[in-house]
C-alpha cells in the first residue's frame, strides 16, 4: 500500500504574510496559495469553508475576492460538504477555473467526478487547483458541539481555536484559557464513514497538506504532480511562502508515514471487518 | 466476460491482434458514402425508446467533440433524429435513451432487436437505466391514453453500461464513447485501462438489469450509503442532483423525495457507492488519454 500517494517533493513551508498566519490554522498554505492563484488569475474562485449559520459550524462558499478566502482561514474540525457546491461554482458563479479544497474524500470524489461527471456537466473540465488537506477523521457538528462544550466545558461562541495534536484535542478560548482531553475520548463521536477511508495525506490533490511532520506554525506541503507543481512553483517564486527541506524539520515524514500507515491499516481492518459483519452477511464494500 | 454477448460472437479478435479481423465486420457496415473512410472504427446507434430525446442532445452537446467521434472512432448508423437509416442495423455500440413502454409494441420488439443486433447496450440516461421520470406514468395521457406500464429497458433485456443522470452530462457520454472505441479497437494497455474505466458503470447495469432491484433513486444514498454507515459527507449527491432535490444539512445529505425523478445520478456519483483506486489513481492518465482523444490533431 502506497501511504503517502505519489508525489514529486515535499517540503515544509508556511506563508509570509502575517495577515494570513494570525488565524490560519499552521502555515497558512491553502489560504495563501488561494489567494495568490485568485491575484494571478489561476482560478476564478475557490470553494472553500465558508461560516455557516451556527458557531462553528463550516459552510461551503463560493469565494471569489481575498476577503471571502481569508474569512475562511482556519480548521473547523467538523463536516464541510465541499463538493456540494461545485456545480453551482461553474453554473451560477460563472467560474472556468475553479480552486477547490477537501479533506481526502472529497478530493476523491472530485476526481471521480472529474472521471464519470454524472450529473455535472461541463463541471469536470474546470478544476484549476485541488489542494487536499490531512485528514484522520472528521466530526459531525453535534459531535464537535459535544466534544468542546460537554468534554472540553467551552463555550462554542467563546472558542477561538481547536486542534488536535500530541495525542490530544485542544480548544482555546478568546480570552486565553486552554482546554484539552484526551484524543481517545473524541473517537466515539467521530464520523462512521471516515472508518473505511483508506487515504489520509489527499493522495489524489494537486497539492496537499497538513501540519503533521513539520514544527508548530510550519505545514508539511506534498507537491503531487504537473499542475501542483507548476502552480507551487510560482508562488514560492513569487515569496508567498518559506521553505524548509522536509529532511531538516522534525519530526519529518516518518510521523506522517506512521500516521498514514497507522490509519490506513485500522480501515482496512474495518473494511475487512464489514464483510463479515453479520452471520453469514456483511455490509457494502464501496471499494471495487 | 466484459460484454456478455460480444463474447460469444468473436472472442478472438479482443485480444492479440484486433486490426485484421475486426475490421472486417465494421466494414461490412460501414455506410458507402463515407469520404473519407477512417479503418478502424466502431459503429455506434442512438435507440430512442419513451425519453425526450435530452440524452441525444446531451450527445450532441460535445459540439466539435461529436465530430471529432464522428470523424474518427465512431460511425453513427442508426439515429432516427440525425441519421438516415429506418431499421435497427447490426451495430458495437447501441445507446438507448428512454424507457420501454409495454404497451407499444414496436418499442418492446424494438429494445429486443437491439439486443439481438448490438453487442453492447448502453442505457443513456436516467429513463433507459432506471425509468426515472417515466417511473410516474400511469397512463391516461393524448395521444396515446393506454400507455401506461414505463419500465428501464435492463427489465427487458441485459444491458452491458449504464450512464445515469438527467441528462447525463455530454463529457460522461464522451468518456464512454471514447473508451467503448479503446476497448474494442485499442491495444492491449488501451483496452485495460477502458476496461477498468468502464467496470462501474458494468456494475451498475448488471446492478439495475436484475428486476427487482432496478430502481434507483435518492433513497439509494439512504439504503446503501448512509444506512451502510458510509457516508461521510461529502456532498457529491448534492451537486450532481439534476433538480436539486438534495440539500446538505449537518453534514449528511438531505432527500426531498417528492422532488426526486429517479435518474439515478446521485447514487452514481457518490464516491461511496463504488470506488476504484485502480481507476481514479490513473485519473491524470485516463483524462489525458480522453483529452488525446478528443484533439487528435493536438492543436
Amino acid at each position: 500500500m502506497d501511504y503517502l500517494g505519489k508525489y514529486k517533493s515535499a517540503v515544509a513551508a508556511r506563508s509570509t504574510s502575517a495577515e494570513v498566519l494570525r488565524c490560519s490554522q499552521d502555515g497558512g498554505i491553502v489560504t495563501s496559495m488561494f489567494l495568490y492563484a485568485l491575484e494571478e488569475g489561476i482560478i476564478d474562485g475557490a470553494i472553500v469553508a465558508g461560516q455557516g449559520e451556527k458557531p462553528w459550524q463550516p459552510k461551503p462558499i463560493v469565494a471569489t475576492t481575498p476577503e471571502e478566502i481569508l474569512s475562511s482561514r482556519g480548521t473547523r474540525y467538523n463536516v464541510c460538504p465541499n463538493m456540494s457546491v461545485l456545480k453551482e461554482s461553474v453554473r451560477k458563479y460563472g467560474l472556468d477555473k475553479v480552486g477547490i479544497v477537501g479533506t481526502p474524500c472529497q478530493i476523491q470524489a472530485l476526481r471521480k467526478a472529474q472521471l464519470y461527471p454524472i450529473g455535472l456537466r461541463d463541471v469536470c473540465d474546470k478544476i484549476a487547483l485541488a489542494m487536499g488537506i490531512f485528514c484522520m477523521e472528521n466530526f459531525s457538528y453535534q459531535s464537535m458541539t459535544q466534544i468542546v462544550q460537554d468534554h472540553c466545558n467551552v463555550d462554542l461562541h467563546s472558542l477561538k481555536k481547536t486542534d488536535i495534536g500530541k495525542g490530544k484535542y485542544w480548544a482555546y478560548t478568546n480570552r486565553g484559557a486552554v482546554s484539552q482531553i484526551p484524543l481517545k475520548l473524541t473517537h466515539k463521536y467521530e464520523q462512521p464513514g471516515c472508518h473505511v477511508c483508506l487515504d489520509y495525506v489527499a493522495n489524489l490533490a494537486d497539492i496537499s497538506t497538513g501540519s503533521v511532520g513539520s514544527p508548530d506554525g510550519w505545514s508539511t506541503v506534498f507537491i503531487r504532480n504537473n499542475n501542483g507543481e507548476n502552480i507551487w512553483n510560482k508562488a514560492v517564486a513569487a515569496g508567498v511562502f518559506e521553505t524548509k527541506p522536509i529532511e531538516s524539520v522534525k519530526p519529518g515524514l516518518e510521523l506522517v508515514t506512521k500516521l498514514a500507515t497507522e490509519k490506513i491499516t485500522k480501515n482496512q481492518k474495518e473494511v475487512e471487518h464489514r464483510a463479515s459483519f453479520g452471520v453469514g452477511k456483511g455490509l457494502r464494500n464501496p471499494y471495487i | 466476460m466484459i460484454f456478455g454477448k460480444k463474447e460469444k460472437k468473436e472472442p478472438a479478435p479482443k485480444s492479440q491482434e484486433p486490426k485484421a479481423p475486426v475490421s472486417k465486420p465494421i466494414a461490412k457496415e460501414e455506410p458507402k458514402k463515407e469520404e473519407r473512410p477512417v479503418a478502424n472504427k466502431i459503429t455506434v446507434g442512438h435507440v430512442h425508446m419513451s425519453g425526450c430525446t435530452g440524452c441525444l442532445v446531451s450527445l450532441a452537446d460535445n459540439y466539435e467533440g461529436l465530430f471529432t467521434i464522428l470523424d474518427n472512432y465512431a460511425d453513427l448508423v442508426y439515429c432516427l433524429t440525425l441519421a438516415d437509416a429506418r431499421h435497427i442495423p447490426k451495430m458495437d455500440v447501441a445507446l438507448v435513451e428512454g424507457s420501454v413502454c409495454l404497451q407499444d409494441e414496436l418499442s418492446v420488439e424494438e429494445i429486443k432487436e437491439t439486443r439481438e443486433k448490438a453487442a453492447v447496450v448502453v442505457a443513456l440516461g436516467g429513463c433507459a437505466a432506471y425509468g426515472n421520470i417515466t417511473r410516474f406514468c400511469r397512463g391516461g395521457q393524448w395521444n396515446q391514453p393506454q400507455h401506461e406500464g414505463f419500465v428501464p429497458i435492463g427489465d427487458v433485456i441485459d444491458v452491458d453500461v449504464y450512464i445515469p443522470g438527467c441528462a447525463p452530462c455530454p463529457q460522461q457520454i464522451r468518456n464512454v464513447c471514447v473508451t467503448a472505441y479503446l476497448l474494442l479497437k485499442g491495444n492491449a494497455e488501451q483496452q485495460a485501462l477502458a476496461k477498468a474505466y468502464l467496470a462501474p458503470l458494468m456494475a451498475l447495469a448488471s446492478e439495475g438489469s436484475k428486476a427487482t432491484s432496478s430502481e434507483a433513486c435518492g433513497c439509494d444514498i439512504m439504503t446503501k450509503v448512509i444506512n451502510q454507515g458510509l457516508c461521510m459527507g461529502c456532498g457529491t449527491c448534492a451537486t450532481s442532483c439534476p433538480v436539486f432535490a438534495i440539500t446538505m444539512e449537518e453534514g449528511k445529505p438531505n432527500i426531498q423525495r417528492d422532488m426526486c425523478i429517479k435518474c439515478g445520478a446521485c447514487y452514481a456519483a457518490c464516491p461511496r457507492a463504488f470506488f476504484s483506486f485502480d481507476v481514479v489513481n490513473q485519473y491524470e492518465t485516463i483524462i489525458d488519454a480522453i483529452h488525446g482523444a478528443m484533439n487528435p490533431g493536438g492543436n
